[in-house]
């Protein structure tokens, strides 16, 4: 063994024996280096230890190469742990347990290390690898230190019976709920529409669970407060109480920062879930302290071991390439002989939206990123396209055709800038077509990726929103004004997010800022004798709130989302600084005021159009898009659309006329309002379901019948059928003999292994089947085509919710 | 947004066939023939062949109406210009016919063609009256909610009968049992029935003296009063709905009969020349 430095008694002391720990002592003790690894409990690897029982652990990314001296493949914890304890044998690891490192104090060049039994220990380097399960995350609602909630699961076999809510939806989460769904009722409470955070293997595991009813899932949800027999959520559709035995709260661990602080590291920002910065060596701004693992910034298993194998080589002062140094030499050879690491710095420096990445993050997200080089004039992608990657512009310059008849207005963007991000947004198709403007190399990065950075890089999110909002301000509010004019109104604008039916301001109060409808659409409404009277309904796109701005008056109507929303708050005084500047767009915004305080005068003295508004916001119709409406004084029951539908269709409806609410004779059918965010989308395996170019929302023969769509939607639109067997034919049949012969049908498909189901097998799959508008149909919707007077009309709610409209 | 077929794009259908009748009513009152007007001047067979051009066309309609190809021309449109161009064919045909009138084929088809036309009218009185009523008339439910409501009230009714004396009972059970919603096209038409065992019921609960159970009396009473109540509306809801129906018994006959009756009349007249 090498000698430890004069007055050390060892060259470096790891702290924590999980896989980043265990690999560095390991490797340590392979290159003959004086270490000591330090275990605050009496077996390595507590985290892994505390698993719960039998459970398989993944071995992602796949992708990478492991680089230790310890094995590591995917398998069953106790077969993993077992190899673990063999290695540290095998490999002669100074390991010592009921080690609890109190405090680190780095005199000179001296670290001391003080344990919590009194003893100190002198090493010249440490490495921490403590993760971060020592400061798990708890429930921060009332009742969270009820009995009832546990933060831990060991043995899901311990449970029987019982109704068992699983609060998360992180790896941990969707682990137990699927464990303990063997033997009890499980709920999994997801704050999100997707199980985003999870682990691809995971993710196909609670998916299918939940698919099969064996765990239920409130999506968009989170625990308002927990009771001696039961959890109350904040789900979409209000509040709901869901009686249980016992939470199971995995909400993720934060960084043990007072300790990691005490030992002079520094965190870059007060958030608590803020990781330390170190160096792409993992040396922290103590010089000597590194930092692995978790709290390192990488929570997976492999990385980690990778890194405890690295710390060590870099404490010997052997600068080795990082593991994936060889993928990513790979991936961007087509930009010719680089440097890894130059080329990494550069992207840092010249986009944006991953500045903010550590290397390690930086690396993982270039490992999933394809990267493009376009010659001048080649196409990235098309208007249309159905694709939902984020591109970056790393080198020259793309052209964005935003016109869709005239190719030559294009919108140029530089290196650094992105876009496609509307994919991530919306997963709708592409709004506009994308040309190489010079030769240059892109990077597209999967939805996937860039949702995980959104939700746990900050500075990746607030880049994003950004550059999204400047975009949207200028598209919607001040057409025509440079983006350095909106420097300050873009720096103070707030994304806000409203639930439906909440309040974005009141009738009365001050008014201060005003709101660009982002995603969602509004309702203004005044009290008349205490009486809400809706006046308008106001779709994304549009701005609200002006009104107050311009006349310094208080507030003159409330306006609450109609549905889920998302709102640019932008301050007032920054938009009439840009008003100042802009007379044109003074003089818009002006025209718009006077023209709402006409219309709102006119609807005061009209209630009954504003009743009508309130009923089909109430019906949900305010995110739809396309609304099939029925005007019930011209309908003549003859059900022609309904016939039409289904003959459209494989002879299956997908509307049902008469089923449905109806308000002063207007009757709202219960068929498909393809909408703006469309529930069917939010869950969906083989990802079946797309928004057409004309904004129709379909399912494609990927189709595996799961049902999810039918369960997410809240209008009950989507249905599950069988496509139906050829349809008898009288004259083909009489005269040709052609298809089935009456009453024949479901032999005939038997006979013929017609729509999927093999010959002689009765079972045929189920699909799902909802309103495509008759897309690709000319002349459009059939249900409109065919009705002969005039009483049925598809509509979009941002056209018929004027006045002009509402008789 | 909505729009009737009479306001269908702003009348166009109106239009047309104001124009086509002012056309041939212009042409008809400077037309001199040597004899008196008739179907055998030049006039007259341009008239007959655009009358003949018309009742075939407005027949066609029975098949468009069961096409559901693809194209731009909607159903409204069709319906809108048949109603249009329906009223214009009476004054087309006359003026055809010169206003002369006999015993033979032509009057026939004469007739049978004012059959259709006027029964078209009814039908379109219907259709732009009745939807309104059935809309006020169902309150916001639909048919089937009221016919779920009625057996719900039936199952409450048939588990309470037995408090009462035999003979109201029996009339309780009698209206759970026989009522009878539609029936024969007259009594759909009727829109009641003088019979109702539900109303007999109610009259005969109304009127006992039998004591029993006086909570269990209101409930049954405020039962059956609920249950007539959706009675009478599900019977006026069939009778406007079988308005939309009815007319089209006389009118679809009618219009193969007059096709038969156009044959009849050209054959005759060619054969005849």
């Amino acid at each position: 063994m090498s000698d430890a430095p004069a007055g050390a008694e060892y060259e470096v002391a790891i702290v924590g024996s999980g896989p980043a720990g265990l690999s560095a002592g390991a490797h340590a003790s392979k290159m003959r280096m004086k270490h000591v690894l330090l275990e605050r409990q009496d077996h390595a690897s507590d985290t892994i230890y505390k698993y719960q029982k039998g459970k398989f652990v993944m071995a992602t990314p796949d992708i990478l190469p492991l680089r230790s001296d310890l094995s590591f493949r995917a398998g069953k914890r106790e077969e993993i742990l077992g190899a673990w304890d063999e290695g540290l044998d095998f490999c002669g690891v100074n390991i010592k347990y009921n080690a609890d490192v109190a405090a680190i104090e780095k005199q000179g060049d001296i670290f001391h290390l003080s344990l919590a039994g009194g003893e100190t220990i002198t090493a010249a380097h440490v490495v921490l690898s403590i993760g971060l399960q020592g400061n798990i995350n708890k429930l921060r609602c009332d009742g969270g230190d009820l009995p009832l909630v546990q933060y831990q699961l060991d043995d899901p076999e311990e449970y029987e019976d019982e109704t068992i809510v699983v609060i998360g939806a992180g790896d941990a989460a969707i682990e137990n709920a699927v464990a303990l769904a063997a033997q009890n009722t499980v709920v999994i409470v997801n704050r999100r529409a997707e199980f985003a955070r999870a682990k691809q293997g995971n993710l196909s595991l609670i998916v299918n669970a939940i698919d099969k009813g064996d765990v239920q899932c409130y999506y968009e949800s989170s625990p308002l407060r927990v009771e001696d027999d039961a959890i109350i959520l904040e789900t979409p559709d209000g509040e709901a109480r869901v009686p249980c035995n016992r939470i199971i709260a995995r909400l993720g661990a934060s960084p043990p920062r007072k300790f990691v602080e005490a030992c002079g590291v520094e965190f870059p920002s007060d958030d608590p879930a803020v990781l330390p910065e170190v160096s792409p060596q993992y040396e922290s701004n103590v010089a000597g302290m590194y930092i692995v693992g978790a709290l390192g910034g990488y929570p997976l298993i492999k990385q980690a071991m990778n890194q405890g194998y690295e710390v060590i080589e870099y404490i010997a002062g052997n600068d080795i390439p990082p593991a994936d140094e060889p993928l990513l030499e790979e991936k961007f050879a087509s930009m010719g002989d680089v440097d890894v690491d130059q080329l990494l710095a550069a992207i840092r420096k010249t986009i944006p939206v991953f500045s903010g990445l550590n290397t390690l993050l930086l690396r993982e997200c270039m490992l999933d990123s394809k990267v493009h080089s376009f010659k001048q004039g080649e196409i990235v992608f098309k208007r249309n396209d159905y694709s939902d990657t984020f591109y970056t512009v790393f080198i020259g310059q793309v052209g964005i055709q935003v016109s869709p008849v005239d190719p030559s207005v294009v919108v140029t963007l530089r290196e650094g800038e992105f876009f496609g991000e509307m994919g991530l947004i919306s997963g709708r198709r592409r709004t506009a077509t994308v040309v190489a403007a010079t030769d240059c190399v892109v990077f597209e990065t999967p939805r996937r990726t860039m949702l995980k950075l959104i939700q746990s890089v900050d500075s990746v999110k607030r880049a994003l929103d950004k550059t999204s909002i400047l975009r949207q301000v200028q598209m919607h509010l001040t057409p025509g004004v440079p983006a350095n004019e909106l420097e300050e109104l873009v720096e103070t604008a707030e994304i806000e997010n409203f639930k439906a039916g909440q309040v974005l301001f009141n009738q009365g109060d001050i008014g201060n800022h005003m709101h660009l409808i982002r995603s969602g659409s509004c309702t203004v409404s005044v009290s008349i004798g205490g009486r809400d009277v809706v006046l308008s309904y106001v779709p994304a796109g549009n701005y609200i709130g002006e009104m107050a701005l311009l006349s310094d008056q208080p507030r003159s109507a409330t306006v609450r989302a109609a549905h889920n929303t998302e709102t640019i708050c932008l301050s007032g005084d920054a938009f009439k600084a840009v008003m100042e500047k802009n007379a044109n767009i003074r003089a818009s915004v002006e025209a718009k005021f006077r023209e709402r305080l006409r219309q709102n005068e006119q609807m005061e003295d009209r209630p009954e159009a504003g009743s009508i508004i309130q009923f089909l916001i109430e019906q949900g119709i305010g995110e739809g898009t396309d609304v099939l409406l029925i005007d019930e004084t011209l309908c003549i029951h003859c059900d022609n659309c309904e016939k039409a539908c289904a003959e459209t269709h494989n002879g299956l409806s997908r509307l049902d006329r008469e089923a449905g609410p109806s308000f002063q004779s207007l009757h709202v059918p219960t068929s498909c309002r393809h909408c703006q965010h469309p529930h069917c989308m939010a869950d969906c395996p083989p990802d079946a379901i797309h928004r057409a170019p004309d904004g129709e929302v379909f399912i494609d023969d990927s189709c595996i019948g799961c049902g999810n769509c039918e369960s997410n939607c809240p209008y009950g639109v989507i249905q599950l059928a069988t496509l139906p067997d050829e349809k008898f034919d009288l004259f083909g049949w009489l005269l040709f003999g052609k298809g089935p012969g009456p009453g024949e049908e479901a032999e005939y498909a038997k006979a013929n292994g017609h729509n999927g189901a093999a010959k002689d097998d009765g079972d045929k799959i189920k699909r799902a089947v909802k309103c495509d508008m008759c897309k690709g149909i000319k002349g459009g919707a059939a249900c409109v085509r065919a009705c002969p007077t005039g009483a049925a009309a598809r509509v979009s709610p941002e056209k018929f919710m004027t006045l002009a409209a509402l008789r | 947004m909505h729009e009737s077929i009479l306001i269908y794009r702003n009348h166009r259908y109106l239009k047309w066939s104001a124009a086509l009748i002012a056309v041939a009513s212009a042409v008809y009152l400077f037309h001199s023939p040597v004899e008196k007007p008739n179907g055998g001047t030049w006039l007259g067979y341009t008239l007959g062949v655009i009358a003949a051009g018309i009742m075939v066309w407005l027949t066609w309609f029975g098949v468009r109406k069961r096409s559901y190809k693809p194209g731009t021309i909607k159903l409204e449109d069709w319906a809108s210009a048949h109603v249009y161009l329906g009223l214009t064919l009476v004054v087309i045909a006359t003026l055809h016919s010169g206003f002369q009138f006999g015993v033979n084929i032509h009057t026939v088809l004469y007739f049978l063609m004012l059959i259709v036309v006027v029964s078209g009218i009814m039908g379109l009185y219907f259709y732009l009256t009745c939807p309104r009523l059935i809309a006020q008339n169902r309150r916001g439910m639909t048919t089937e909610t009221m016919l779920a409501q009625i057996a719900d009230l039936d199952r409450d009714l048939r588990s309470q009968v037995m408090s009462l004396d035999d003979e109201t009972a029996q009339a309780v059970s009698d209206a759970v049992q026989d009522t009878r919603i539609g029936g024969s096209l007259w009594r759909q038409l009727s829109g009641s029935d003088p019979d109702c065992p539900t109303t007999l019921a109610r009259q005969k609960l109304e009127t006992s003296t039998e004591s029993t159970d006086q909570e269990t009396r209101r409930q049954i009473l405020s039962r059956l009063t609920k249950k007539e109540d959706l009675l009478t509306r599900l019977r006026r809801d069939i009778q406007l709905r079988s308005l939309l129906q009815v007319w089209l018994y006389v009118h679809v006959p009618f219009t193969l009969g007059s096709m038969a009756a156009l044959f009849a009349h050209i054959v005759t007249v060619f054969y005849y020349w």
